[in-house]
């Protein structure tokens, strides 16, 4: 019998098309997925050799990241550069003959929600992308990571990729979420324990009896953000609600198909006494909704508590607070609740799926934005948005005060219209803290949904659980 | 690619950890459809002021680190978004080498796709670099790829480990598109073999 395997290594496994001496292997790619920022030089490079694209017809495409989220975009996009970069994805896709959902259909979206949506994305799958978000997929039991431009050109010409196999690295979460605890505030709280370091060198596979219980838009937040943790990427293994919500997407396999691919999806699991390099449990009972204070994704605390002093850390952090606390504004020792915000963002790759737009539009209904803030929802995708205004969540938004926008990555990152002013704070529920993310000088505090929605009502950094507890 | 061998050059300290690269090159930059031309967007928040004027407290600013080759950084250094923007805009710069306690994992690659080659030393060694570096323009630290080495201007000098393979495309120029275009047959007989067993694929 052979060595029990991860479901890491099972994956690696069935796509190693040569190993090096050295260990170095060429990975076959199952997926890759294209968008207009990281990819126009990587087409340039292969018009320059005169290369084709090995496999269009696993290569798909979309604008999302400069794209504006206002109606008209689809005939006038003002930005002259952000116009080029669209203009060129048009092009690039026509020119080779690759998948494309160009911003005049309704599938277009942002790129990790447009790709599990229509079916490409499937459990075993090895999944790239020329963005670090790409770890979203790996919510279906695929290996998904991101790459840079220069190895988006090197699996466009080839189908392959050049990798070194990383460490695995289990993280259990135990038991039972509290109310008011979501995906978010799980992943949150792993890189808060963790740091954006903790996983680098590793692809960390999800596992344990809250993981298990969440939807697959909680498991996709949960995978998002394994970047955040520096990891390459997070895996979480297929099972019953995988396969269901795979089932009948326009590119899931069908018939006799279907029922080969079910049976080889069924053997991705960790086997019984597979070896891990690093483990990590968190009770699902500790966690709480949690907010970050500072310009780091591992800068999270609960909502419950104050914000700390640059004393509080050690070594290079010390620095890294101090900056952090200067450019958010912040003072130690004052609670986290005390904090007004300018701006709501609900959105992004992490939290713009349908089962996001419910929860914060539970707490929103009925109720509005507090006086002097600004909120925005932008749906993830074109059918994402089509589906909410369905069951009747755009009517919630915008009764709220909320505009209600088209699909994209929009406020996430600053490259399309949709910005902070400098200074500006704003609850987001997107991945990145970071200085400058959202708009120069703007300030990013990341949360769940739900919590967004709850500062949005009292105009101030809120534990969703006093609104809950108001509503019950 | 260049060929990276030997590199003798000024080295700036930039201890701050996590620099992520929304820092080495924000959003607005990456609307480019070129490689090259980042480089006086290198850092571009924390270098200019917002009226566009330099901001004399950044080091790549001060007279002594213009001509900067090597950056000696706070641990996980490049976190954050995939943009190889990063690496662009830090040859276009002239940085050719940075070192630090640890990268984040797509930068790392990013690096050596482009001939930059980033050097992972213990935290211990980084403290003596960084300390190195803040003498300014007279600290010429070198670099030597085929030895592994890094040494300090005066003389102090720290082994750094490197793949075998990442090591030997850079010291030859090596383009891995060319490299992997070789193994055409072995990408075939795998396509020809998925067919069979994952056709859904
Ligand atoms: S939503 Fe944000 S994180 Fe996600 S792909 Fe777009 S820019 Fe990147």
């Amino acid at each position: 019998m052979s060595a029990p395997k991860t479901l890491y290594d099972k994956i690696w496994d069935a796509h190693v098309v040569d190993t090096q001496p050295d260990g170095t292997c060429l990975l076959y790619i199952d997926r890759h997925l294209v968008h207009e920022v990281t990819s126009p030089q990587a087409f340039e490079g292969l018009r320059m050799s005169g290369r084709k694209v090995r496999a269009p017809e696993k290569t798909i495409a979309v604008p999302d990241h400069n794209v504006p989220t206002t109606a008209g975009r689809e005939t006038h996009i003002d930005n002259e550069e952000s116009r080029i970069q669209v203009e060129a994805l048009d092009k690039n896709a026509k020119d080779f003959g690759i998948n494309y959902y160009p911003v005049t259909d309704i599938r277009q979206g942002i790129v990790h929600i447009v790709g599990p949506e229509q079916g490409w994305t499937l459990p075993g799958m090895t999944v790239v992308c020329g963005d670090s978000h790409t770890a979203t997929h790996g919510a279906f039991g695929a290996l998904a990571h991101g790459i840079g431009t220069s190895e988006v050109e090197h699996v466009l010409a080839t189908q392959t990729l050049i990798q070194k196999k990383s460490k695995n690295m289990k993280v259990e979460i135990t038991g039972k979420l509290r109310p008011g605890v979501t995906a978010k505030d799980i992943t949150l709280s792993i890189i808060g324990q963790t740091g954006t370091a903790g996983g680098t060198g590793y692809v960390i596979e999800y596992c344990g009896e809250a993981i298990r219980d969440l939807s697959m838009e909680g498991r996709m937040t949960v995978c998002n953000m394994a970047i955040e943790g520096g990891a390459r990427a997070g895996l979480i293994a297929p099972d019953e609600k995988t396969f269901e919500y795979v089932k009948g997407r326009p590119h899931a396999p069908k018939g006799a198909a279907w029922e080969a691919a079910l049976a080889w999806w069924k053997t991705l699991y960790t086997d019984e006494g597979a070896h891990f390099d690093k483990v990590v449990t968190i009770r699902g009972e500790d966690i709480a909704p949690v907010v970050t204070w500072g310009t780091s994704p591992e800068d999270v605390l609960p909502i419950t508590a104050t914000v700390p002093a640059a004393e509080d850390f050690t070594g290079g952090k010390v620095d890294a607070a101090r900056r952090s606390l200067d450019y958010m504004g912040l003072k130690p020792g004052m609670k986290l609740t005390d904090i007004k915000i300018d701006a709501v963002f609900i959105g992004s790759c992490t939290n713009g799926r349908i089962e996001d737009l419910r929860a914060a539009a539970e707490i929103l209904k009925g109720k509005h934005l507090a006086p002097g803030v600004r909120g925005m929802v932008v749906p993830g995708s074109g059918l994402v948005r089509l589906q909410a205004e369905e069951e009747g969540l755009d009517k919630i938004f915008k009764d709220a005060g909320f505009e209600w926008r088209l699909a994209g990555c929009s406020m996430c990152l600053g490259m399309n219209p949709d910005q902070l002013a400098p200074g500006e704070r704003c609850a987001a529920t997107s991945n990145r803290n970071f200085e400058g993310r959202m708009g120069r000088g703007g300030r990013t505090h990341l949360m769940s949904p739900v919590m967004a929605a709850a500062a949005a009502i009292t105009g101030h950094l809120t534990d969703v659980r006093d609104i809950m507890a108001e509503t019950v | 690619m260049e060929k990276f061998e030997k590199l003798t050059g000024i080295a700036a300290p930039m201890p701050l950890v996590n620099i992520d690269t929304d820092m080495i090159i924000p959003k607005q930059f990456l609307k480019t459809i070129k490689r090259t031309g980042l480089g006086v967007n290198l850092f571009d928040e924390m270098r200019y002021n917002p009226d566009g004027s330099e901001n004399p407290d950044f080091v790549l600013n001060q007279p002594a680190y213009r001509q900067t080759e090597i950056l000696v950084a706070g641990d996980n250094f490049g976190c954050g978004s995939s943009r190889e923007h990063a690496p662009w805009a830090m040859k276009d710069f002239g940085i050719k080498a940075v070192i630090s306690t640890s990268f984040a994992d797509i930068f790392f690659n990013n690096c050596f796709q482009n001939g930059i080659l980033p050097i992972v030393l213990p935290a211990e060694a980084v403290a003596v670099l960084m300390e190195d570096a803040k003498k300014g323009s007279n600290a010429r630290m070198t670099v030597d790829l085929e030895a592994q080495t890094v040494t300090s201007s005066d003389g102090q000098s720290f082994h750094f480990e490197v793949d075998a393979f990442k090591k030997h495309c850079l010291l030859n120029g090596l383009d891995d598109i060319g490299l992997t275009l070789q193994k055409v047959p072995a990408i075939d007989s795998y396509e020809a073999q998925m067919a069979q067993a994952r056709p859904w694929v």
